[in-house]
Protein backbone atom coordinates (compact mmCIF):
# COMPACT_ATOMS: atom_id res chain seq x y z
CA UNK A 1 0.00 0.00 0.00
CA UNK A 2 1.56 3.20 -0.71
CA UNK A 3 1.01 6.96 1.14
CA UNK A 4 -2.08 8.67 0.04
CA UNK A 5 0.78 11.62 -1.28
CA UNK A 6 1.89 9.40 -3.93
CA UNK A 7 -1.72 8.77 -5.04
CA UNK A 8 -1.34 12.28 -6.64
CA UNK A 9 2.12 11.15 -9.26
CA UNK A 10 0.11 7.70 -10.32
CA UNK A 11 -0.50 7.94 -14.05
CA UNK A 12 -3.87 6.38 -13.85
CA UNK A 13 -6.47 7.60 -16.26
CA UNK A 14 -9.34 10.30 -14.57
CA UNK A 15 -13.39 10.59 -15.36
CA UNK A 16 -14.26 11.28 -18.90
CA UNK A 17 -16.47 14.42 -17.20
CA UNK A 18 -19.20 15.76 -19.19
CA UNK A 19 -21.16 19.29 -19.18
CA UNK A 20 -24.04 16.83 -16.94
CA UNK A 21 -21.72 15.85 -14.61
CA UNK A 22 -19.01 18.52 -14.29
CA UNK A 23 -20.79 20.22 -10.95
CA UNK A 24 -20.30 16.59 -9.34
CA UNK A 25 -15.97 17.07 -10.34
CA UNK A 26 -16.34 20.59 -9.32
CA UNK A 27 -17.63 20.14 -6.63
CA UNK A 28 -15.25 17.38 -5.49
CA UNK A 29 -12.21 19.96 -6.16
CA UNK A 30 -13.77 21.61 -2.93
CA UNK A 31 -14.22 18.19 -1.01
CA UNK A 32 -17.90 18.06 -1.32
CA UNK A 33 -19.66 15.32 -2.22
CA UNK A 34 -22.49 16.26 -4.89
CA UNK A 35 -25.47 13.36 -5.84
CA UNK A 36 -28.65 14.66 -7.31
CA UNK A 37 -32.14 14.22 -5.90
CA UNK A 38 -35.52 13.62 -7.85
CA UNK A 39 -37.68 17.32 -8.16
CA UNK A 40 -40.48 14.68 -8.36
CA UNK A 41 -40.02 11.50 -6.56
CA UNK A 42 -37.27 13.08 -4.35
CA UNK A 43 -35.37 9.92 -4.39
CA UNK A 44 -31.55 10.37 -4.62
CA UNK A 45 -29.44 9.47 -7.59
CA UNK A 46 -26.04 8.52 -7.73
CA UNK A 47 -24.23 8.23 -10.52
CA UNK A 48 -25.52 11.22 -12.23
CA UNK A 49 -27.96 11.27 -14.62
CA UNK A 50 -30.32 13.37 -17.26
CA UNK A 51 -33.46 12.14 -15.60
CA UNK A 52 -34.40 9.85 -12.61
CA UNK A 53 -34.02 6.79 -13.20
CA UNK A 54 -37.05 5.70 -10.59
CA UNK A 55 -39.68 7.62 -12.02
CA UNK A 56 -37.98 9.86 -15.10
CA UNK A 57 -38.74 12.79 -14.61
CA UNK A 58 -36.34 15.40 -15.67
CA UNK A 59 -33.57 17.10 -14.29
CA UNK A 60 -32.75 16.16 -11.18
CA UNK A 61 -31.31 18.69 -8.72
CA UNK A 62 -27.85 18.37 -7.01
CA UNK A 63 -27.79 18.00 -3.30
CA UNK A 64 -24.91 17.61 -0.68
CA UNK A 65 -24.52 14.14 0.64
CA UNK A 66 -23.16 14.02 4.00
CA UNK A 67 -19.89 11.88 2.98
CA UNK A 68 -21.22 9.58 5.67
CA UNK A 69 -21.72 5.50 4.36
CA UNK A 70 -21.19 2.18 5.15
CA UNK A 71 -19.31 -0.47 3.14
CA UNK A 72 -21.42 -3.13 0.92
CA UNK A 73 -18.30 -5.20 0.08
CA UNK A 74 -14.61 -5.00 -0.49
CA UNK A 75 -11.70 -6.02 -2.71
CA UNK A 76 -8.02 -5.83 -2.14
CA UNK A 77 -6.42 -5.50 -5.57
CA UNK A 78 -3.14 -6.99 -6.11
CA UNK A 79 -3.42 -7.55 -9.68
CA UNK A 80 -4.98 -4.16 -11.40
CA UNK A 81 -7.22 -4.15 -14.76
CA UNK A 82 -4.99 -0.66 -15.19
CA UNK A 83 -1.77 -0.86 -15.85
CA UNK A 84 -1.42 2.45 -14.33
CA UNK A 85 -2.51 1.18 -10.83
CA UNK A 86 0.60 -1.35 -10.52
CA UNK A 87 2.55 1.15 -8.60
CA UNK A 88 -0.88 1.51 -5.92
CA UNK A 89 -1.38 -2.24 -5.25
CA UNK A 90 -2.42 -3.61 -2.86
CA UNK A 91 -5.11 -1.08 -2.91
CA UNK A 92 -9.01 -1.54 -1.55
CA UNK A 93 -11.59 -1.39 -3.79
CA UNK A 94 -15.02 -0.87 -2.39
CA UNK A 95 -18.73 -0.46 -3.13
CA UNK A 96 -19.50 1.91 -0.47
CA UNK A 97 -23.79 2.81 0.20
CA UNK A 98 -23.86 6.37 1.11
CA UNK A 99 -26.25 7.57 3.98
CA UNK A 100 -28.64 9.23 1.67
CA UNK A 101 -29.09 5.44 -0.12
CA UNK A 102 -27.55 5.34 -3.57
CA UNK A 103 -24.34 3.09 -3.60
CA UNK A 104 -21.12 4.44 -4.96
CA UNK A 105 -17.74 2.64 -6.25
CA UNK A 106 -14.57 3.99 -4.18
CA UNK A 107 -11.68 3.34 -2.32
CA UNK A 108 -10.95 2.43 1.38
CA UNK A 109 -7.91 4.07 2.93
CA UNK A 110 -6.36 1.95 5.75
CA UNK A 111 -5.77 -1.74 6.81
CA UNK A 112 -8.27 -3.90 5.03
CA UNK A 113 -7.70 -6.48 7.97
CA UNK A 114 -10.57 -4.55 9.76
CA UNK A 115 -12.89 -3.88 7.39
CA UNK A 116 -16.24 -5.75 8.09
CA UNK A 117 -19.51 -5.72 6.17
CA UNK A 118 -21.78 -2.65 6.79
CA UNK A 119 -19.31 -1.07 9.19
CA UNK A 120 -19.51 2.58 8.93
CA UNK A 121 -17.55 4.71 6.81
CA UNK A 122 -16.91 8.24 6.07
CA UNK A 123 -15.93 10.46 3.06
CA UNK A 124 -11.73 11.11 2.64
CA UNK A 125 -10.98 13.62 -0.37
CA UNK A 126 -7.78 12.37 -2.16
CA UNK A 127 -5.68 13.77 -5.27
CA UNK A 128 -4.99 10.66 -7.35
CA UNK A 129 -3.18 11.46 -10.57
CA UNK A 130 -5.00 15.50 -11.30
CA UNK A 131 -8.23 14.57 -9.64
CA UNK A 132 -9.88 15.08 -6.35
CA UNK A 133 -11.68 11.75 -5.90
CA UNK A 134 -13.87 11.02 -2.75
CA UNK A 135 -12.12 8.31 -0.69
CA UNK A 136 -13.86 6.26 2.34
CA UNK A 137 -12.39 5.07 5.52
CA UNK A 138 -13.27 3.50 8.76
CA UNK A 139 -15.60 6.13 10.56
CA UNK A 140 -13.66 4.88 13.62
CA UNK A 141 -10.22 5.86 11.82
CA UNK A 142 -7.55 7.97 13.73
CA UNK A 143 -9.44 9.97 16.51
CA UNK A 144 -8.91 13.76 15.58
CA UNK A 145 -7.69 12.70 11.62
CA UNK A 146 -9.04 15.24 9.56
CA UNK A 147 -10.14 14.41 6.07
CA UNK A 148 -6.67 14.90 4.52
CA UNK A 149 -4.33 13.96 7.15
CA UNK A 150 -1.75 11.58 5.86
CA UNK A 151 -1.80 7.82 7.44
CA UNK B 1 -46.78 -11.68 -19.60
CA UNK B 2 -48.48 -12.33 -23.07
CA UNK B 3 -49.37 -15.42 -24.26
CA UNK B 4 -47.49 -16.68 -27.54
CA UNK B 5 -49.03 -15.70 -30.83
CA UNK B 6 -50.09 -12.49 -29.16
CA UNK B 7 -50.24 -9.74 -31.60
CA UNK B 8 -47.95 -6.51 -31.91
CA UNK B 9 -48.66 -2.89 -32.45
CA UNK B 10 -46.69 0.57 -32.63
CA UNK B 11 -48.19 2.56 -29.76
CA UNK B 12 -46.48 5.53 -29.35
CA UNK B 13 -43.41 7.22 -31.05
CA UNK B 14 -40.83 10.10 -30.31
CA UNK B 15 -38.19 12.56 -32.40
CA UNK B 16 -36.03 15.32 -31.81
CA UNK B 17 -35.66 18.23 -33.08
CA UNK B 18 -32.90 18.48 -35.84
CA UNK B 19 -29.93 20.41 -35.49
CA UNK B 20 -26.27 20.80 -36.55
CA UNK B 21 -24.67 21.05 -33.02
CA UNK B 22 -25.40 18.89 -30.33
CA UNK B 23 -22.92 20.55 -28.13
CA UNK B 24 -22.17 19.20 -25.01
CA UNK B 25 -24.93 16.44 -24.80
CA UNK B 26 -23.88 12.47 -24.95
CA UNK B 27 -25.27 9.98 -26.94
CA UNK B 28 -27.14 8.63 -23.58
CA UNK B 29 -28.39 12.20 -22.54
CA UNK B 30 -30.09 12.43 -26.43
CA UNK B 31 -31.36 8.66 -25.61
CA UNK B 32 -32.99 9.68 -22.32
CA UNK B 33 -35.08 12.47 -24.31
CA UNK B 34 -36.48 10.33 -27.11
CA UNK B 35 -37.02 8.24 -25.04
CA UNK B 36 -39.11 9.68 -22.66
CA UNK B 37 -41.10 11.34 -25.18
CA UNK B 38 -41.67 7.74 -27.11
CA UNK B 39 -43.22 6.16 -23.54
CA UNK B 40 -45.12 8.89 -23.22
CA UNK B 41 -46.57 9.35 -26.23
CA UNK B 42 -47.60 5.45 -25.70
CA UNK B 43 -49.46 6.56 -22.33
CA UNK B 44 -47.21 4.10 -20.77
CA UNK B 45 -45.59 4.42 -17.44
CA UNK B 46 -41.51 3.90 -17.72
CA UNK B 47 -42.34 0.72 -15.79
CA UNK B 48 -43.89 -0.47 -18.65
CA UNK B 49 -41.37 -1.16 -20.62
CA UNK B 50 -39.69 -4.40 -20.90
CA UNK B 51 -37.67 -4.85 -23.70
CA UNK B 52 -35.08 -2.06 -25.38
CA UNK B 53 -33.54 -2.08 -28.94
CA UNK B 54 -30.74 -0.04 -29.67
CA UNK B 55 -27.99 0.95 -32.16
CA UNK B 56 -24.60 -0.04 -31.66
CA UNK B 57 -21.81 2.23 -30.07
CA UNK B 58 -24.38 3.88 -28.11
CA UNK B 59 -22.61 6.32 -25.06
CA UNK B 60 -19.68 5.81 -27.18
CA UNK B 61 -18.51 2.48 -25.82
CA UNK B 62 -18.65 -0.77 -27.63
CA UNK B 63 -19.42 -3.63 -25.28
CA UNK B 64 -22.67 -4.20 -22.98
CA UNK B 65 -24.77 -1.44 -24.73
CA UNK B 66 -28.26 -2.73 -23.87
CA UNK B 67 -27.03 -3.00 -20.18
CA UNK B 68 -25.52 0.41 -19.90
CA UNK B 69 -28.74 3.01 -21.64
CA UNK B 70 -30.87 0.18 -19.69
CA UNK B 71 -29.40 1.15 -16.44
CA UNK B 72 -29.48 4.70 -16.83
CA UNK B 73 -32.85 4.58 -17.56
CA UNK B 74 -33.57 2.55 -14.23
CA UNK B 75 -34.84 -0.03 -16.30
CA UNK B 76 -35.31 -4.13 -15.88
CA UNK B 77 -35.68 -5.90 -18.83
CA UNK B 78 -36.80 -8.98 -20.24
CA UNK B 79 -35.47 -8.54 -23.41
CA UNK B 80 -32.31 -6.21 -25.03
CA UNK B 81 -30.29 -6.69 -27.98
CA UNK B 82 -28.16 -4.21 -30.30
CA UNK B 83 -29.73 -3.82 -33.77
CA UNK B 84 -27.31 -3.47 -36.27
CA UNK B 85 -28.08 -2.57 -39.72
CA UNK B 86 -27.13 0.89 -40.90
CA UNK B 87 -30.29 2.83 -42.48
CA UNK B 88 -32.27 -0.93 -41.64
CA UNK B 89 -31.88 -1.16 -38.13
CA UNK B 90 -35.31 1.38 -37.45
CA UNK B 91 -37.10 -2.11 -39.31
CA UNK B 92 -35.16 -4.44 -38.05
CA UNK B 93 -36.01 -3.27 -34.62
CA UNK B 94 -39.72 -3.27 -35.22
CA UNK B 95 -39.83 -6.77 -36.55
CA UNK B 96 -37.77 -7.89 -33.64
CA UNK B 97 -39.92 -6.31 -31.03
CA UNK B 98 -42.41 -7.62 -32.76
CA UNK B 99 -41.20 -11.28 -32.59
CA UNK B 100 -40.38 -10.77 -29.37
CA UNK B 101 -43.94 -9.94 -28.21
CA UNK B 102 -45.22 -12.68 -30.10
CA UNK B 103 -43.16 -15.23 -28.62
CA UNK B 104 -44.36 -13.87 -25.38
CA UNK B 105 -41.19 -13.00 -23.91
CA UNK B 106 -41.80 -9.50 -22.97
CA UNK B 107 -45.02 -6.70 -23.62
CA UNK B 108 -43.31 -3.52 -24.79
CA UNK B 109 -40.36 -2.86 -26.03
CA UNK B 110 -38.36 0.79 -26.64
CA UNK B 111 -36.71 0.64 -29.62
CA UNK B 112 -34.59 3.80 -29.77
CA UNK B 113 -31.95 5.55 -31.85
CA UNK B 114 -30.61 8.93 -31.40
CA UNK B 115 -26.84 10.12 -32.01
CA UNK B 116 -24.58 13.53 -31.27
CA UNK B 117 -23.01 15.64 -33.64
CA UNK B 118 -20.54 18.48 -33.13
CA UNK B 119 -18.64 20.37 -35.74
CA UNK B 120 -16.29 22.72 -33.28
CA UNK B 121 -14.89 19.80 -31.28
CA UNK B 122 -13.70 16.00 -32.01
CA UNK B 123 -16.42 13.48 -30.00
CA UNK B 124 -14.91 12.24 -26.82
CA UNK B 125 -13.93 8.94 -26.81
CA UNK B 126 -15.78 6.01 -24.45
CA UNK B 127 -17.76 8.32 -22.61
CA UNK B 128 -19.92 6.22 -20.27
CA UNK B 129 -20.51 5.70 -16.36
CA UNK B 130 -18.19 2.93 -15.63
CA UNK B 131 -15.18 5.24 -17.56
CA UNK B 132 -16.16 8.07 -15.75
CA UNK B 133 -16.92 6.54 -11.97
CA UNK B 134 -15.56 3.51 -11.50
CA UNK B 135 -12.12 3.31 -13.51
CA UNK B 136 -10.93 6.38 -11.90
CA UNK B 137 -10.99 4.58 -8.39
CA UNK B 138 -8.85 2.00 -9.90
CA UNK B 139 -11.67 -0.61 -10.69
CA UNK B 140 -10.88 -1.51 -14.34
CA UNK B 141 -11.61 -5.19 -15.62
CA UNK B 142 -14.56 -7.79 -14.25
CA UNK B 143 -12.08 -9.19 -11.23
CA UNK B 144 -12.56 -7.02 -8.75
CA UNK B 145 -16.35 -6.65 -9.64
CA UNK B 146 -16.58 -10.44 -8.91
CA UNK B 147 -14.03 -10.20 -5.91
CA UNK B 148 -16.83 -8.12 -4.58
CA UNK B 149 -19.62 -10.50 -5.39
CA UNK B 150 -17.97 -13.25 -3.87
CA UNK B 151 -16.88 -11.05 -0.39
CA UNK B 152 -20.44 -9.96 0.10
CA UNK B 153 -21.21 -13.73 0.10
CA UNK B 154 -18.89 -14.43 2.60
CA UNK B 155 -19.67 -11.75 4.57
CA UNK B 156 -23.57 -12.29 4.36
CA UNK B 157 -23.88 -15.84 5.12
CA UNK B 158 -20.87 -16.63 6.42
CA UNK B 159 -19.68 -19.52 3.21
CA UNK B 160 -16.45 -21.34 3.19
CA UNK B 161 -13.13 -20.35 1.11
CA UNK B 162 -13.02 -24.19 0.88
CA UNK B 163 -16.44 -24.73 -1.24
CA UNK B 164 -15.62 -21.93 -3.23
CA UNK B 165 -12.26 -23.99 -4.31
CA UNK B 166 -14.40 -27.15 -4.30
CA UNK B 167 -16.53 -25.67 -7.66
CA UNK B 168 -13.00 -25.45 -9.20
CA UNK B 169 -11.93 -29.05 -8.69
CA UNK B 170 -15.04 -30.64 -9.54
CA UNK B 171 -15.24 -28.62 -12.86
CA UNK B 172 -11.76 -29.39 -13.57
CA UNK B 173 -12.44 -32.93 -12.41
CA UNK B 174 -14.81 -33.15 -15.13
CA UNK B 175 -12.58 -31.45 -17.71
CA UNK B 176 -10.27 -34.48 -17.42
CA UNK B 177 -13.00 -36.14 -19.50
CA UNK B 178 -13.03 -33.77 -22.25
CA UNK B 179 -9.65 -34.15 -24.59
CA UNK B 180 -10.16 -30.86 -25.71
CA UNK B 181 -10.44 -28.86 -22.19
CA UNK B 182 -7.61 -26.51 -21.80
CA UNK B 183 -6.97 -28.43 -18.22
CA UNK B 184 -7.06 -32.09 -19.86
CA UNK B 185 -4.40 -34.21 -17.83
CA UNK B 186 -4.55 -31.42 -15.00
CA UNK B 187 -7.01 -32.12 -12.09
CA UNK B 188 -6.44 -29.93 -9.54
CA UNK B 189 -6.70 -30.20 -5.43
CA UNK B 190 -8.02 -28.26 -3.04
CA UNK B 191 -5.25 -26.83 -1.76
CA UNK B 192 -4.03 -25.63 -4.85
CA UNK B 193 -7.05 -23.31 -5.68
CA UNK B 194 -6.49 -22.24 -2.01
CA UNK B 195 -2.83 -21.56 -2.46
CA UNK B 196 -3.04 -20.07 -5.95
CA UNK B 197 -1.83 -16.02 -6.13
CA UNK B 198 -4.75 -13.85 -4.71
CA UNK B 199 -5.72 -11.77 -7.57
CA UNK B 200 -8.16 -9.35 -5.83
CA UNK B 201 -9.75 -10.29 -2.42
CA UNK B 202 -11.08 -12.64 -2.15
CA UNK B 203 -10.73 -14.29 -5.35
CA UNK B 204 -8.06 -16.35 -6.41
CA UNK B 205 -6.09 -16.83 -10.00
CA UNK B 206 -7.32 -20.55 -9.96
CA UNK B 207 -10.83 -19.06 -9.33
CA UNK B 208 -10.99 -17.35 -12.44
CA UNK B 209 -11.47 -18.49 -16.13
CA UNK B 210 -8.23 -19.24 -18.19
CA UNK B 211 -8.68 -16.85 -21.48
CA UNK B 212 -8.24 -18.78 -24.67
CA UNK B 213 -8.70 -18.50 -28.32
CA UNK B 214 -11.55 -20.53 -29.92
CA UNK B 215 -15.18 -20.18 -31.38
CA UNK B 216 -18.23 -21.74 -30.63
CA UNK B 217 -21.50 -21.82 -32.82
CA UNK B 218 -25.13 -23.47 -33.02
CA UNK B 219 -27.47 -23.46 -36.04
CA UNK B 220 -31.33 -22.97 -35.05
CA UNK B 221 -33.70 -24.60 -37.71
CA UNK B 222 -37.58 -24.24 -38.12
CA UNK B 223 -38.23 -27.73 -36.51
CA UNK B 224 -41.25 -28.57 -39.01
CA UNK B 225 -39.67 -27.09 -42.01
CA UNK B 226 -36.53 -28.55 -42.21
CA UNK B 227 -35.43 -32.28 -42.31
CA UNK B 228 -33.32 -33.08 -39.04
CA UNK B 229 -29.47 -34.80 -39.75
CA UNK B 230 -29.43 -38.01 -38.90
CA UNK B 231 -27.96 -37.64 -35.17
CA UNK B 232 -31.56 -35.84 -34.88
CA UNK B 233 -32.31 -32.15 -33.18
CA UNK B 234 -31.85 -30.61 -30.11
CA UNK B 235 -35.55 -28.71 -28.70
CA UNK B 236 -35.49 -25.49 -27.41
CA UNK B 237 -38.27 -26.26 -24.96
CA UNK B 238 -38.01 -22.60 -22.98
CA UNK B 239 -35.63 -19.29 -23.01
CA UNK B 240 -35.70 -16.11 -21.09
CA UNK B 241 -33.29 -12.88 -20.61
CA UNK B 242 -33.66 -10.45 -17.55
CA UNK B 243 -31.16 -7.22 -17.24
CA UNK B 244 -30.88 -5.24 -14.21
CA UNK B 245 -27.62 -3.33 -14.74
CA UNK B 246 -24.20 -2.97 -16.01
CA UNK B 247 -22.19 -1.14 -12.98
CA UNK B 248 -22.17 -3.41 -9.69
CA UNK B 249 -22.81 0.00 -7.78
CA UNK B 250 -26.31 -0.05 -9.79
CA UNK B 251 -26.78 -3.98 -8.58
CA UNK B 252 -30.52 -4.55 -7.33
CA UNK B 253 -28.10 -7.32 -4.97
CA UNK B 254 -24.62 -8.61 -4.64
CA UNK B 255 -25.81 -12.47 -3.87
CA UNK B 256 -28.25 -13.01 -6.10
CA UNK B 257 -28.82 -11.98 -9.78
CA UNK B 258 -30.80 -11.25 -12.93
CA UNK B 259 -30.12 -15.57 -13.32
CA UNK B 260 -32.84 -16.33 -10.69
CA UNK B 261 -36.07 -14.45 -12.64
CA UNK B 262 -34.57 -15.62 -16.02
CA UNK B 263 -34.21 -19.49 -15.19
CA UNK B 264 -37.27 -19.47 -13.32
CA UNK B 265 -39.03 -18.08 -16.46
CA UNK B 266 -37.21 -20.55 -18.94
CA UNK B 267 -38.27 -23.54 -16.63
CA UNK B 268 -41.95 -21.90 -16.48
CA UNK B 269 -41.83 -21.82 -20.03
CA UNK B 270 -40.11 -25.10 -20.63
CA UNK B 271 -42.79 -26.60 -18.07
CA UNK B 272 -40.17 -28.15 -15.87
CA UNK B 273 -38.77 -27.85 -12.04
CA UNK B 274 -35.28 -28.01 -11.40
CA UNK B 275 -35.28 -31.58 -10.04
CA UNK B 276 -36.58 -32.72 -13.74
CA UNK B 277 -33.49 -31.74 -14.99
CA UNK B 278 -30.53 -33.72 -16.36
CA UNK B 279 -27.73 -31.52 -16.97
CA UNK B 280 -27.27 -27.90 -15.35
CA UNK B 281 -24.36 -26.34 -17.90
CA UNK B 282 -24.41 -22.93 -15.99
CA UNK B 283 -22.12 -20.01 -17.01
CA UNK B 284 -19.11 -20.22 -14.58
CA UNK B 285 -17.06 -16.80 -15.17
CA UNK B 286 -15.75 -17.39 -11.78
CA UNK B 287 -16.50 -19.62 -8.79
CA UNK B 288 -18.84 -17.31 -7.28
CA UNK B 289 -21.26 -17.34 -10.52
CA UNK B 290 -21.45 -20.85 -9.96
CA UNK B 291 -22.19 -20.97 -6.44
CA UNK B 292 -25.15 -17.75 -6.80
CA UNK B 293 -26.63 -20.15 -9.96
CA UNK B 294 -26.94 -22.94 -7.63
CA UNK B 295 -28.58 -20.97 -5.27
CA UNK B 296 -30.60 -18.53 -7.94
CA UNK B 297 -32.14 -21.33 -9.73
CA UNK B 298 -33.32 -22.87 -6.13
CA UNK B 299 -31.86 -25.88 -5.45
CA UNK B 300 -31.06 -24.87 -1.93
CA UNK B 301 -31.18 -21.88 0.39
CA UNK B 302 -29.12 -18.78 -0.16
CA UNK B 303 -26.14 -19.18 0.98
CA UNK B 304 -26.27 -22.57 1.14
CA UNK B 305 -24.46 -23.92 -1.78
CA UNK B 306 -21.39 -25.39 0.56
CA UNK B 307 -23.81 -27.90 2.36
CA UNK B 308 -25.94 -28.86 -1.26
CA UNK B 309 -22.95 -29.54 -2.72
CA UNK B 310 -21.57 -31.89 -0.01
CA UNK B 311 -24.67 -33.72 -0.78
CA UNK B 312 -24.33 -33.90 -4.38
CA UNK B 313 -22.39 -35.52 -7.28
CA UNK B 314 -21.60 -33.04 -10.33
CA UNK B 315 -19.33 -35.83 -12.64
CA UNK B 316 -21.68 -37.45 -15.67
CA UNK B 317 -22.55 -40.31 -13.43
CA UNK B 318 -23.51 -38.45 -10.58
CA UNK B 319 -27.00 -37.20 -9.37
CA UNK B 320 -26.65 -33.53 -10.73
CA UNK B 321 -24.21 -33.24 -13.81
CA UNK B 322 -22.99 -29.53 -14.06
CA UNK B 323 -20.86 -28.63 -16.38
CA UNK B 324 -19.77 -31.78 -17.70
CA UNK B 325 -17.41 -30.68 -20.16
CA UNK B 326 -15.50 -28.70 -17.32
CA UNK B 327 -17.30 -25.36 -17.91
CA UNK B 328 -15.00 -22.31 -18.59
CA UNK B 329 -12.95 -22.94 -15.55
CA UNK B 330 -11.94 -26.36 -17.23
CA UNK B 331 -12.57 -26.20 -20.56
CA UNK B 332 -11.17 -22.65 -20.86
CA UNK B 333 -12.94 -19.12 -21.88
CA UNK B 334 -12.62 -18.30 -25.52
CA UNK B 335 -13.95 -14.50 -25.16
CA UNK B 336 -18.13 -14.48 -26.02
CA UNK B 337 -17.58 -17.85 -27.53
CA UNK B 338 -16.96 -19.19 -23.84
CA UNK B 339 -20.85 -18.63 -22.77
CA UNK B 340 -21.45 -20.86 -25.98
CA UNK B 341 -19.63 -23.92 -24.79
CA UNK B 342 -22.07 -24.21 -22.46
CA UNK B 343 -25.09 -24.74 -25.24
CA UNK B 344 -22.48 -27.23 -27.28
CA UNK B 345 -22.26 -29.40 -24.20
CA UNK B 346 -25.72 -29.40 -23.54
CA UNK B 347 -26.73 -30.70 -27.45
CA UNK B 348 -23.55 -33.08 -27.23
CA UNK B 349 -25.85 -34.87 -24.05
CA UNK B 350 -28.50 -34.51 -25.42
CA UNK B 351 -28.16 -36.09 -28.87
CA UNK B 352 -26.01 -38.85 -26.95
CA UNK B 353 -22.47 -37.66 -28.40
CA UNK B 354 -20.50 -36.58 -25.61
CA UNK B 355 -18.47 -39.79 -25.36
CA UNK B 356 -16.46 -40.47 -22.53
CA UNK B 357 -18.60 -37.90 -20.32
CA UNK B 358 -22.17 -39.53 -21.58
CA UNK B 359 -24.62 -38.65 -19.11
CA UNK B 360 -27.13 -42.00 -19.09
CA UNK B 361 -30.74 -41.22 -20.58
CA UNK B 362 -29.91 -37.53 -20.79
CA UNK B 363 -33.60 -35.73 -21.44
CA UNK B 364 -33.28 -31.93 -20.09
CA UNK B 365 -30.18 -29.50 -19.92
CA UNK B 366 -30.95 -26.17 -18.23
CA UNK B 367 -28.06 -23.62 -19.70
CA UNK B 368 -26.84 -20.24 -18.51
CA UNK B 369 -25.67 -17.22 -19.38
CA UNK B 370 -23.94 -13.88 -17.76
CA UNK B 371 -22.78 -10.77 -18.58
CA UNK B 372 -21.22 -7.73 -17.65
CA UNK B 373 -21.18 -7.69 -12.99
CA UNK B 374 -23.75 -9.85 -12.90
CA UNK B 375 -26.45 -8.03 -14.92
CA UNK B 376 -27.08 -9.44 -17.95
CA UNK B 377 -28.76 -13.11 -17.96
CA UNK B 378 -30.18 -15.22 -19.84
CA UNK B 379 -31.42 -18.98 -19.70
CA UNK B 380 -31.97 -21.91 -21.77
CA UNK B 381 -33.88 -25.20 -21.50
CA UNK B 382 -33.14 -28.03 -24.10
CA UNK B 383 -34.52 -30.87 -24.31
CA UNK B 384 -33.69 -34.42 -26.41
CA UNK B 385 -36.01 -35.16 -29.40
Amino acid sequence: MIGIERLATLEVPGPTVTALTAPFWEAAREHRLLIQRCTACERPIFYPRACCPYCWADSPDWIEATGEATLDSWSVVSRPGHPGWRDAVPYTVALVRLAEGPVMLSQILGDPRSLRADMPLRVVWVQCAGTILPFFEPASAGVGAGPNSPR
Amino acid sequence: VTTPGSMAAIAGVGELRPVRDSGDRTTLEMITEVSRLAVADAGLEPAAIDGLLVGPMVGETPMHVPATVGEYLGMSLRFANVVDLGGASAIGMVWRAAAAIREGVCEAVLCVLANTLTETRPRSPNRNPIREFDVPFGASGANVNYAMIKQRHLSQWGSREEDFAEIVVRERDNAQRHPDSIFHGKPVSREEVLSSPMIASPLRLLEIVMPVAGGDAVVVIAADRIAPAAHGMVKVLGAAEQITHRALSQAPELTSGPLKPAIARALARAGCAAEDLDLLSLYDCYSVLVAITIEDIGLCPPGQFGAWMAEHDFGPDGDFPLNTHGGQLGFGQPDLAGGMTHIVEAVRQLRGDAAGRQIRDAGRALVTGNGATMGEATALVLGAA
